[in-house]
């Protein structure tokens, strides 16, 4: 029942906390992910890019358990100890501190900004039913407490007018913040982030890359973020890795995934 | 500008999480219950109350429970009156064969066997969603009223099944007349209402509300799917199981399982739906409106002959009532889903800008 905290003092990247290895996903006959593999480190911002279907959310949806890979595994870091999955459940992945944002907006439309929100931190309320429905001492509290909680991070991203409005009703740029704040208020350690800024407008995405890169060095959270604006890529993450037909294509920084042949081609279209 | 929240400021979270944080509010609900605790029985007539009140409070119960598992949980059933059978028929058997149990302890003991059936119906709900899951629901309507038709114990091997409710004595007081039927009605009905209104805004209501907008994005939070889908059918059927003890114990008196119809199953659906889907007071408007909307039609047609003296037969008005049930049915799943509690909320929205147009 903690506010999250912000860790002192500025985090650098650290060691490797997940490594993806030789996963494969295919539908029917189609390979979205073949043989992929690649790690994400501690503290960093990673991005993954690559055209239209090459696998991005696949990866993602395999990474929280939405979509299980025929092949392959995903070694996490708890602690010191490593596990290993080779079926994630999507329930398992939010219990071990992973929670995402969705490329099309998959918000609770009915519910208001704060109950969205609230949603996020349902594992860490230990209350029952019964105890709910009494509304009695430690039910009401745990509510109140939790609700600041919320509150802390609907400050964060400066959504305060809009609190108790259904998300249903609100434009698209705000959905996807209110999105990003249901993820924050889990308090995860891993943050999966597909195409948050995608159909924003200049000043949004702004904001939307401020948030991000406040999230990654306030709480420190690693964040794995797909993204199709390339300046957006080059200034926020620590690394790349490129996919390309479901295969990894190119991996390493910025800079060097850049000026790598392969992913010019890929960009370009050019035959294979 | 009588209605309005203008200068009452809320400085703690707590405040704003009443359940009715505007004043006027408060105030008008807290003069509702008085008068339907002091004043309607003190002054209602054995007709009002036995036939009228009773049943809409009952049946608002049912609708209730519906409500939490369609409108909150979004999980269609079509299952409600057998689940009020349940309730119905086990309060009867705990009665008469644990001798001197509280009626009240009877109450959420056959609410607990209307839960236990709910969730055994409920299973298909973790695998199939919308139609085949009302069909599936439609299998727990038939089968519980085939079970209690066909298997003796559960109307103590009274010919044709028919069952007659004890009588009712908390503590020694009797409730033998239409006015203190309804009182322990009432003080059930609310109670179970605010029971229901705390846990629709706490985290079971809002896994409800999650898995019924977006159940893929409500397992990503961690939101467990089966343990949410197979509580809201749990709660969902203690509240009908409840309102089944009621219906036959201070409404009623005398029931058969024939009573619980699939017909019934969907008068309260209608209920819910007129009255608004995922709404705890449209629970009550719905079930007002079924109820009294027939009464008003023969009145209004007792009118309409004596104005214009024309004979309105019996016929006319109950075909009038299932043509103007239908359209109004249509008409809120097409146009205000969220029925009479969303007319009321927009009424009250307009209210708080009163007399400014702006
Ligand atoms: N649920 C699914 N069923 C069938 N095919 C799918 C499914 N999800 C993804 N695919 C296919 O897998 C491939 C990769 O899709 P994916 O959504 O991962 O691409 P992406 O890189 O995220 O693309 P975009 O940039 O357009 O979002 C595509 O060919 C897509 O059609
Ligand atoms: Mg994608």
């Amino acid at each position: 029942m903690t506010v999250p905290q912000p860790i002192a003092g500025a985090q650098r990247v650290g060691e490797v906390v997940l490594a993806v290895e030789n996963v494969s996903l295919s539908f029917g006959g189609v390979k979205a992910l073949v043989e992929v593999s690649f790690d994400v480190r501690e503290h960093e911002v990673r991005a993954i890019i690559g055209p239209n279907g090459a696998g991005k959310s696949s990866m993602l949806n395999v990474l929280n358990g939405v979509y299980h890979a025929q092949k392959g595994t995903i070694r996490l870091r708890q602690g010191a100890a490593w596990r290993e999955f080779h079926d994630m459940d999507s329930h398992e992945a939010a219990a071990l501190g992973i929670a995402r944002t969705f490329q099309n907006i998959a918000l609770f439309k009915g519910m208001t900004v704060l109950d969205n929100i609230m949603t996020g931190r349902n594992l860490k309320m230990r209350c029952n039913f019964l105890q709910q429905a009494l509304w009695a001492g430690p039910a009401k509290k745990e509510e109140l407490a939790h609700r600041r909680a919320a509150e802390e991070i609907i400050d964060f991203l400066e959504i305060q007018h809009i609190r108790k409005t259904p998300v249903g009703r609100l434009p698209y740029g705000l959905q996807k913040r209110v999105e990003l704040g249901r993820a924050l208020a889990a308090e995860p350690t891993l943050l999966l982030l597909d195409e948050p800024m995608a159909g924003m407008n200049l000043e949004e995405k702004q904001d939307m890359c401020r948030f991000v890169l406040d999230v990654n060095d306030h709480y420190g959270t690693t964040i794995v973020l797909i993204e199709h604006d390339m300046g957006v890529v080059m200034d926020i993450s620590d690394r790349v890795v490129v996919l390309d037909y479901g295969r990894r294509i190119a991996d390493g920084t910025p800079d060097e995934v850049r000026s790598n042949q392969a992913v010019i081609d890929a960009y370009l279209g050019v035959a294979h | 500008m009588l209605y309005r929240e203008a200068g009452q400021f809320k400085s703690t979270y707590a405040q704003d999480q009443q359940i009715f944080p505007i004043l006027q509010d408060r105030v008008a609900i807290a003069i509702l219950l008085a008068v339907a605790f002091l004043l309607v029985p003190a002054f209602g007539n054995q007709y009002w109350l036995g036939a009228i009140l009773t049943p809409f409070l009952i049946f608002s119960l049912a609708a209730l429970g519906l409500n939490i598992l369609t409108g909150y949980a979004g999980q269609l059933s079509l299952g409600t009156a057998a689940f009020m059978a349940v309730g119905a028929f086990m309060t009867y058997n705990f009665v008469l064969r644990i001798p001197g149990i509280p009626i009240l302890a009877a109450f959420v003991l056959a609410g607990l066997c209307a839960a236990a059936v709910g969730i055994v119906f409920g299973l298909p709900s973790v695998r199939i969603k919308g139609f085949y899951l009302a069909v599936a629901t439609l299998a727990a309507q038939f089968f519980v009223l085939w079970v209690l038709q066909r298997v003796g114990w559960f109307s103590n091997y009274s010919t044709s099944g028919v069952i007659t409710a004890q009588e009712i004595a908390i503590l020694g007081y009797r409730f033998d007349t239409p006015a203190k039927k309804y009182l322990l009605t009432l003080a059930v009905v609310a109670a179970m209402a605010l029971l229901a209104k705390n846990l629709m805004r706490s985290e079971t209501g809002r896994a409800f509300m999650a898995v019924r907008d977006m159940d893929v994005a409500a397992s990503v939070v961690g939101i467990p799917m089966m343990k949410t889908k197979l509580l809201a059918f749990a709660i969902s059927s203690f509240y009908a199981g409840v309102a089944g003890a009621l219906h036959a114990f201070t409404y009623l008196g005398t029931v058969e399982p024939e009573a619980y119809s699939l017909d019934l199953s969907f008068r309260i659906l209608f209920m819910v739906i007129i009255g608004g889907v995922g709404s705890i007071l449209g629970s009550f408007l719905g079930a007002g409106f079924i109820i009294l909307f027939p009464i008003f039609l023969n009145l209004a047609s007792g009118w309409v002959s004596g104005l214009f003296g024309v004979e309105i037969s019996f016929a006319v008005v109950s075909n009038l009532e299932v043509i103007i049930f239908g359209g109004l049915i249509i008409f809120f799943l097409i146009a205000e889903p969220h029925g009479l509690a969303r007319l009321w909320q927009i009424a009250k929205e307009k209210l708080r800008l009163w007399p400014f147009p702006h």
